[in-house]
């Protein structure tokens, strides 16, 4: 594993008009890592990867993307950087084929070698493949988290961020996701993960940082914070 | 007794009259299916457009038949740039601020077209203006007849677009999910933008056909406007299909009642028929049922 920084992080803040949500956060994901973000409902975890991604405005502080400051770019710019965000709840386009769904991942980024990026999405997701045509608001959840996720990799991310990907999964197949998510990242793809599956995330993660009222609590390797009382506490609430 | 002698050339006539009401209200439901704004800049879009095709022929001598290859792209250009640099930036995001901006926008458009070029009704002479097609049984209008074959040519190169084209998907895409579009890198303004302008070529498009038989003053493209309106609630808000079917219908409905009550009372015909099948079916004969 390199030690080259990906994406470097420095007294981030945002929010939404008067409520500020992130109070100064530092986080950084080294190239190769899997770096996971915890934390209970509401407390700013999608709110994070919507400002890495330049859909909520960074209010003050540094977000550096393989050196170059993209505090101010605006989503399509981000994009074409390799920072690809797979949103909580899917997004997908329902009213387009899957076929077109994933063509729109190669949007911004990677058109040339679309064709391809696409075979390799069906040969992770083979169940794609056979609903290639199918209106994407007609696949059942599972399908359709595999769908955003496909979307992504169209992109040929350098960073691929994934807002709770699990949620929704039946267990076998949140089984599968964090197989997959390990092969991802086995093809040299750093991740920020979000999740409310701990241990398994935990598992698969090198680092992890604990988010709570607005800053990092708790940050360290997985299998430090896996092992520390205190995410039991602040997280947990027990 | 009504003949079919008189009703065909009048089912004919109805025809090719909503071809033209289809093209308005294509562009209508476009705007409206991915911004879900009723763009209240239509009609002095078109009555502009029409002023456009009118100087092209009266000025330039150009032919509103060729003239439109010129005024097409001009008014795609022209509504690309009032939503990306006036109706984006004045409603700061806010769908119900777009309303309103495009409701200002028609003041100040019809006002100076008013300003530059007061309430005359103009007309142009094209010499093809009362050219007809012998069918044996009854005769077609050739304005109308090319009016009816454009609506079909732009109604195929909208699919094409929006089904072969990265900018085609993006602006489906961008319809039913702006978030999950931004985050794949589309540039949502630009999104918008380009559907305006294609909405806006949809009316210049219209214009230029209906010019040759039609007249123009500062407020004539405003009855073309209400009656899309009606096409496009009639055949689904946002549906491309139901845009051409539903002008279609309803320039038949407008031809036939004319002929059974009489000139005045033609768009009486339509109300009924719209308010017909609202009750029968409110999201419109293409639309989604919510
Ligand atoms: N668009 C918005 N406008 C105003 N407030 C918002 C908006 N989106 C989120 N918030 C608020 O910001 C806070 C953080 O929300 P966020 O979605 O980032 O939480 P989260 O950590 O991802 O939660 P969860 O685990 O439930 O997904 C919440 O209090 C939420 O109500
Ligand atoms: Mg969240």
């Amino acid at each position: 594993m390199t030690t080259e920084t990906l994406l470097a992080v420095e007294n981030l803040r945002a929010g939404y008009g008067e409520s500020e949500v992130l109070r100064g956060i530092d986080l950084t994901v080294k190239a190769g890592e899997i770096v996971t973000v915890l934390g209970s409902n509401g407390v700013g975890k999608s709110t994070l990867n919507r400002t890495l991604s330049g859909i909520v405005r960074a209010q003050a502080g540094r977000i550096r993307f393989e050196g170059a400051a993209i505090e101010r770019e605006k989503p399509p710019a981000i994009v074409a950087r390799g920072l690809i965000h797979v949103p909580e709840g899917r997004r997908i386009f329902p009213n387009l084929s899957v076929r077109d769904n994933l063509d729109l991942g190669s949007y911004a980024r990677a058109k040339p070698r679309r064709t391809q990026n696409r075979e390799r999405v069906f040969d992770i997701f083979p169940r794609l493949r056979e609903r290639v045509a199918q209106y994407a608001g007609t696949l059942s959840g599972g399908e359709q988290q595999m769908l955003a996720i496909g979307r992504g990799l169209m992109a040929e991310p350098r960073l691929l961020i994934l807002d709770e990907p699990s949620l929704g999964l039946s267990p076998l197949l949140v089984e599968e996701l964090f197989a997959l998510i390990m092969k991802i990242h086995a093809e040299g793809v750093a991740i920020l993960l979000v999740e409310q599956n701990v241990v398994e995330s935990l598992e698969v993660a090198d680092r992890a940082y604990i988010l709570a009222e607005g800053q990092f609590a708790l940050s360290g390797t997985a299998a430090d914070i896996a092992a520390d009382p205190e995410l039991k506490r602040t997280y947990l609430g027990l | 007794m009504l003949s079919p002698v008189i009703l065909i050339p009048a089912l004919l006539n109805g025809l090719l009259t909503g071809a033209v009401y289809a093209l308005v209200a294509l562009g209508l439901t476009l705007i409206y299916g991915v911004l879900h704004i009723i763009n209240f800049a239509h009609g002095a879009l078109l009555t502009a457009a029409m002023f456009a095709a009118y100087f092209a022929f009266t000025v330039l001598g150009i032919d509103p038949y060729l003239a439109v290859f010129i005024i097409s792209p001009l008014f795609f250009a022209i509504g690309y740039a009032l939503q990306r640099f006036v109706i984006g930036p004045a409603s700061h995001g806010e769908d119900r601020n777009m309303l309103l901006v495009t409701l200002g926008l028609s003041v100040v458009i019809e006002n100076a077209l008013l300003f530059g070029f007061r309430a005359d009704t103009r007309t142009i002479d094209v010499p093809y203006a009362f050219s007809t097609i012998d069918l044996g049984f009854t005769y077609l209008a050739v304005p109308r007849l090319v009016g009816f074959v454009a609506v079909f040519v732009v109604a195929l190169a909208l699919w094409l677009i929006m089904s072969l084209t990265d900018i085609g998907r993006a602006i489906r895409a961008v319809a039913k999910e702006k978030f999950g579009a931004q985050l794949a890198g589309i540039d949502v303004a630009h999104v918008y933008a380009v559907t305006f302008g294609l909405g806006t070529a949809c009316v210049a498009i219209a214009a230029c056909l209906l010019m040759p038989t039609y007249y123009v003053n500062p407020s004539a493209g405003n009855a073309f406007v209400l009656v899309a309106f009606t096409i496009v609630v009639l055949g689904g808000m946002g549906s491309v299909p139901g845009a051409v079917l539903g002008g279609l219908v309803i320039g038949v409905v407008e031809s036939l009642s004319s002929l059974f009550l009489g000139d005045s009372l033609g768009q009486v015909g339509i109300f009924l028929i719209f308010i017909a099948v609202l009750l029968v079916r409110p999201q419109g004969l293409f639309g989604a049922k919510a």
